[in-house]
C-alpha cells in the first residue's frame, strides 16, 4: 500500500518539484513547532511568572542580545521564540477549525445545488452571493456583536476564538459551494451517476458516495489556498482589534502589538511573527499550486 | 511528393521510452488519397503529427527520413516549419465542432489563413475564400461567409474546415478521422468531396481513420498500421480483397457485415497475441454466475414485454422572446413499439433523430409528455413519478455508449458490482455479493481478480464488459444497450457483440439495441425500428428490412453506410 502510494504519480511530480518540497518542509516545520509549543517552547508567555521586566526588550542573539532569548524579547520580557511557537498555535487552531466548517457547509450546500439544480440551486447560490459581498470583518462584528448580546458577560472573553472560527468559516464557505457545484454539475451529466439515479438509489447517497469522492480534487486545492486564507483573516481580524485580546496572543495579535515598537528600533517584535506568518502562508499557498497542478493534467 | 522512410516516434516518460510509431514508411503522390488505417494505440495520428511537425511534447522523431518534394522536413527550424504548415501541408481535424473558433466568423478565418501565408489583400482574400466555399459545395457563399461556425451544420461545418485547409492550396492534406464524428449521410458527401479535390486540383491526402468501410470507399492507397508498425501495405483494392497479413484478415472479419447476418464474429487469433479471455464454459466461477442468473429468472413472470404507444416527449426550447414562451423542442413524437419477450429490437437513426432520448424516457430519466409504456402488462410509470423501490428499476438495465464514463473511477470493481445486488437487496451477505461478482466477472470474461481494481485500468473493452456485468447482476430481464460498441474499436466490438448475443440466447434477455451502425443492427436484431427527427419511419422484422427496406429514408441509409461488399465485387 505504502509502496504504490510511493510509486503514484502525484509522488513522483512532487519529489520532482523543488517548490513544492521546501513549502512541504517549511510548512511541516512550522505545523510540527505550533503543535508541539508546549514542549518546544522555552517559556510559557500566557504564565506571567516565569518572564521577568528587566529582561524587557532585549534584541536577537545575533545583535547582542540573551543566549537564552533567540529573537530577542518583549517589553514584558516575554521570549519571542516562545510567543510565535504558541500564537502560532492558537492561529493554526482557528484556521484549521475554519477552514473545516466552511469544506463540510460549503461542499454540502455546493453538492446538494449542483445535484438539485432549479430553483434550490438559484435560491443557496444568490445567498452565498450576498455572503461574498459582505467583508469578512463586518461578519465577524456582526456575530461578535450578537454573541455579546445573548450571552452572559463572564463567558466573552472564552467565546472570543469561536466567534472568529465562525466569522472566517462564514466568509470562506462561499469558495468551497461554488467550486463543489459546478464540479457536481459536471458529474452529474455522467453515465455513471444517471445509472445510480436509474437503479433508484437515495439521491443523498448519490451525492455522497459517487459524486464526491470524484470532485474531491478541485475541493482539497481550495483547502488548502483557503487555509492560507483563514490563517491570514484571523491575523488581520486580530490585528484591527476585533479578534483575540492581547493577553492570548495569536499571530495578528503578535503583529499589533509589535507595531507600537516599530519606530522605536525594536524591529525584531514586529519582524519576527511577521515573517513566520509570511512564511506559513507562502508555503502553504505553493502547496495548493502544485496540488492544483497535479489536478489538472492540463497544466503539466 | 510525400516520402516517408523507417520513421520512427519516441515519447520519453517516467516509466522509460514509449516507442509510438516504429520504422513506418509510406509515400503519396498527388492526388493519391493514402489510407492508415488501425485500431486505437496503432500510431496513426502520430504519423500525421509528426509529418506536419506538432507532435505533443515530449514525442519526438527518433529516426528516419521525412521529405516533401525537395524539402526535408526534420531539417528544418521551427520558423521554416511554422511557414510551411497550411502554406504547403495542411490538417483537418476530427471534430468540426471544435476545430473552428466559435467566436469569428468563416469569413475572417478563411481571410486571416489566406492573408498570414500570401501577400495579397483582404478583398482579394475574401473573393478566394468565397469561390472556395463555392467549390467545396456551399450554396450562396458569399451571403453565408459572414455567418458564424454554429450557424452551420456539422456537416457543412467540416466543408468549412476543409475550406480553411484548402485556402493555401496545400500539395498535401492530413485527414485525421474527418467524418467519424458525422451521420453516414454526411459522411458519403464529404469523402466524395475529398475524392473530388484529389483528382481535380492534384492534392495528396493521408486520410487517418480506424474504419475500413471509409478505406474502402475512396482511398488509393492504404497502410494497415498496429502497434506503431505496419503490417500490410499496397493499393487498396489489394489490400482489402486478398489480405496478406492475418491481421488484416481479422480487422476485417471483425467488421459487421451489412450483407449478411453472421451468429458469431469469428475472432482469428494473431500471432504474437495475448490470448483473449473468453468465457470458458468449464470454469466453475462462470457456470456459478450463469446458475445464479438463471434461478433468478426462474421466479419471474416469463418475460415480460415492452409495449409503447403515443410516447412523445419534448423539450424546452431556445428563448428568443422576453414575452413569449418559446415553441417546446419535439425530441419524440407518436412511437409506437413493442418489444417481444426474448428477442432483441433494433433502433436505428441518426444523431438527433431520439434513440437516446427514447431509451432515456424508458428508464426514467428524461419524463414523457404524452403517451402509454407498459411493461409485462403493468403500467410503467413516467420517471417523475416512478418510485426508487419501483420494481422496474431492477428488471430494466442499461449498458451506456461511454464506457469511460459509465463506471464510478473512484470506486474498485468490486464495489461497482456489488451496489446492484445491495441495492435492489437480491444478497444481503457482502461475502455471498462478493463471490456472486467475481463469478459475474468470469462470465463476461474477464479475470475475477479484477474485482480488487480500478476501472482505469482496464481498456474500453474490458469497461464495457464491466458494464455488462454490472447490469446483469441486478437479474434483469430486460436490457437496454445504447450504442454499447460505438466507443471501441473493431475487434473489440466484436468481442462485446459475440458477448451480447451468447448472453442473449442463454438467459433468453430482451434487448432493446440502439445504433447508428445499420451493419451492427443487422448483426443483433430481431426487428428494427428506423427513427428519423423523433419519429418512427419504418418498423419490421429485420431480414425482410435489410433484404427490402421500404421507406425512400430507409433506402437511403442502408445505401450510404459505408460497406466491404463493393470492394469484394470489384476484386
Amino acid at each position: 500500500m505504502l509502496a504504490r502510494l510511493w510509486q503514484s504519480d502525484g509522488l513522483w511530480l512532487f519529489r520532482r518539484s523543488p517548490a513544492a518540497l521546501l513549502a512541504a518542509l517549511v510548512a511541516v516545520l512550522m505545523l510540527g513547532g505550533a503543535v508541539l509549543a508546549p514542549w518546544l517552547a522555552p517559556s510559557n508567555p500566557y504564565d506571567l511568572t516565569t518572564f521577568d521586566l528587566f529582561d524587557g526588550l532585549l534584541p536577537p542573539i545575533w545583535q547582542g542580545g540573551d543566549a537564552r532569548f533567540v529573537l530577542g524579547t518583549d517589553d514584558q520580557g516575554r521570549d519571542m521564540v516562545s510567543a510565535i511557537l504558541y500564537g502560532a498555535r492558537l492561529s493554526l487552531l482557528i484556521g484549521f477549525s475554519a477552514m473545516a466548517i466552511a469544506t463540510v457547509l460549503g461542499v454540502s450546500i455546493g453538492v446538494a445545488a449542483g445535484y438539485w439544480g432549479g430553483r434550490f440551486d438559484a435560491v443557496v447560490m444568490r445567498i452565498a452571493d450576498v455572503q461574498l459581498a459582505l467583508p469578512a470583518i463586518l461578519t465577524a462584528l456582526l456575530i461578535d456583536g450578537i454573541a455579546r448580546g445573548l450571552l452572559p458577560r463572564e463567558m466573552h472573553d472564552d467565546l472570543r476564538v469561536s466567534v472568529l472560527v465562525l466569522a472566517i468559516a462564514l466568509s470562506l464557505w462561499v469558495n468551497f459551494a461554488r467550486t463543489a457545484r459546478a464540479s457536481t454539475f459536471v458529474e452529474r451529466r455522467k453515465d455513471y451517476v444517471e445509472a445510480a439515479i436509474i437503479m433508484g438509489q437515495h439521491p443523498l447517497r448519490i451525492m455522497a458516495r459517487h459524486i464526491l469522492p470524484n470532485i474531491l480534487g478541485p475541493l482539497l486545492v481550495i483547502m488548502t489556498v483557503d487555509l492560507a486564507a483563514a490563517i491570514l483573516l484571523e491575523a488581520t481580524l486580530s490585528f484591527l482589534g476585533i479578534g483575540l485580546p492581547a493577553d492570548s496572543p495569536s499571530l495578528g495579535t503578535l503583529i499589533r502589538i509589535g507595531m507600537q515598537f516599530l519606530l522605536s528600533g525594536e524591529w525584531w517584535i514586529l519582524w519576527m511573527p511577521t515573517l513566520f506568518l509570511v512564511a506559513l502562508v507562502v508555503s502553504i499557498n505553493l502547496l495548493g499550486d502544485f496540488l492544483r497542478d497535479v489536478f489538472n493534467p492540463r497544466l503539466r | 511528393m510525400l516520402v516517408v522512410e523507417n520513421l520512427t516516434v519516441e515519447f520519453p516518460g517516467r516509466h522509460g521510452v514509449f516507442t509510438a510509431v516504429e520504422g513506418v514508411s509510406m509515400t503519396v503522390a498527388p492526388g493519391e488519397i493514402h489510407g492508415l488505417v488501425g485500431e486505437s494505440g496503432a500510431g496513426k495520428s502520430t504519423i500525421g503529427a509528426a509529418v506536419i511537425g506538432l507532435l505533443q511534447p515530449p514525442g519526438r522523431i527518433a529516426a528516419g527520413r521525412l521529405r516533401l518534394g525537395q524539402t526535408d522536413l526534420r531539417a528544418l527550424s521551427p520558423a521554416q516549419a511554422h511557414r510551411i504548415r497550411g502554406k504547403r501541408i495542411s490538417m483537418i481535424f476530427q471534430d468540426p465542432q471544435t476545430s473552428l473558433n466559435p467566436l469569428m466568423t468563416i469569413e475572417d478565418q478563411l481571410i486571416e489563413t489566406i492573408v498570414a501565408h500570401e501577400d495579397i489583400g483582404t478583398a482579394a482574400a475574401r473573393a478566394r475564400a468565397i469561390a472556395l466555399l463555392e467549390e467545396i459545395g456551399i450554396e450562396n457563399a458569399a451571403s453565408r461567409i459572414g455567418a458564424f461556425p454554429h450557424q452551420f451544420s456539422g456537416g457543412m461545418r467540416q466543408r468549412v474546415v476543409i475550406a480553411l485547409a484548402l485556402c493555401t492550396n496545400p500539395e498535401l492534406i492530413i485527414a485525421d478521422e474527418p467524418t467519424t464524428a458525422l451521420d453516414v449521410a454526411v459522411q458519403s458527401q464529404v469523402l466524395a468531396l475529398l475524392r473530388r479535390l484529389a483528382d481535380t486540383r492534384g492534392i495528396g491526402f493521408i486520410l487517418i481513420t480506424h474504419d475500413i468501410g471509409v478505406i474502402a470507399q475512396i482511398t488509393d492507397r492504404v497502410t494497415v498500421l498496429r502497434g506503431g508498425r505496419v503490417m500490410e501495405a499496397g493499393p487498396t483494392a489489394q489490400v482489402l480483397g486478398r489480405p496478406g497479413h492475418p491481421y488484416t484478415r481479422a480487422l476485417m472479419a471483425a467488421v459487421p457485415r451489412l450483407d449478411r447476418r453472421l451468429e458469431r464474429f469469428l475472432l482469428p487469433a494473431v500471432e504474437g497475441d495475448a490470448p483473449v479471455a473468453v468465457p470458458v464454459a468449464g470454469e466453475a466461477g462462470a457456470d456459478y454466475a450463469a446458475e445464479w442468473l438463471l434461478s433468478g429468472l426462474r421466479h419471474a413472470d416469463a418475460g415480460p414485454a415492452l409495449e409503447i404507444d403515443g410516447l412523445a416527449v419534448r423539450f424546452k426550447g431556445t428563448r428568443t422572446s422576453l414575452f413569449h414562451a418559446p415553441p417546446p423542442y419535439v425530441a419524440l413524437s407518436d412511437i409506437r413499439l413493442t418489444v417481444q419477450p426474448g428477442t432483441v429490437l433494433g433502433v436505428v437513426g441518426e444523431s438527433g433523430s431520439g434513440k437516446s432520448t427514447l431509451a432515456r424516457a424508458i428508464v426514467g430519466l428524461v419524463n414523457p409528455a404524452a403517451g402509454e409504456m407498459r411493461f409485462g402488462g403493468a403500467a410503467l410509470p413516467y420517471g417523475r413519478v416512478r418510485g426508487r423501490r419501483h420494481p422496474v428499476r431492477r428488471a430494466i438495465q442499461m449498458v451506456f455508449q461511454d464506457p469511460y464514463s459509465s463506471l464510478n473511477s473512484r470506486h474498485r470493481i468490486g464495489d461497482i458490482l456489488a451496489e446492484p445486488l445491495m441495492v435492489y437487496g437480491i444478497e444481503r451477505d457482502p461475502a455471498e455479493r462478493r463471490r456472486i461478482a467475481r463469478a459475474m466477472l468470469a462470465l463476461v470474461g474477464l479475470a475475477p481478480d479484477a474485482i480488487e481494481r480500478y476501472p482505469h485500468q482496464f481498456s474500453g473493452g474490458q469497461r464495457q464488459r464491466i458494464a455488462v456485468a454490472r447490469a446483469l447482476l441486478a437479474r434483469p430481464s430486460f436490457l437496454i444497450c445504447d450504442e454499447p460498441t460505438s466507443a471501441l474499436d473493431v475487434s473489440i466490438q466484436a468481442q462485446v457483440l459475440n458477448l451480447l448475443k451468447d448472453l442473449q440466447s442463454r438467459f433468453g434477455l430482451t434487448i432493446l439495441f440502439i445504433s447508428h451502425n445499420l451493419a451492427v443492427v443487422r448483426q443483433m436484431a430481431d426487428d428494427v425500428v428506423v427513427l428519423k427527427a423523433g419519429r418512427i419511419v419504418e418498423a419490421g422484422p429485420s431480414e425482410a428490412f435489410f433484404a427490402a427496406p421500404s421507406h425512400p429514408y430507409s433506402v437511403e441509409l442502408l445505401r450510404l453506410t459505408p460497406s466491404l461488399a463493393l470492394l469484394e465485387g470489384a476484386a
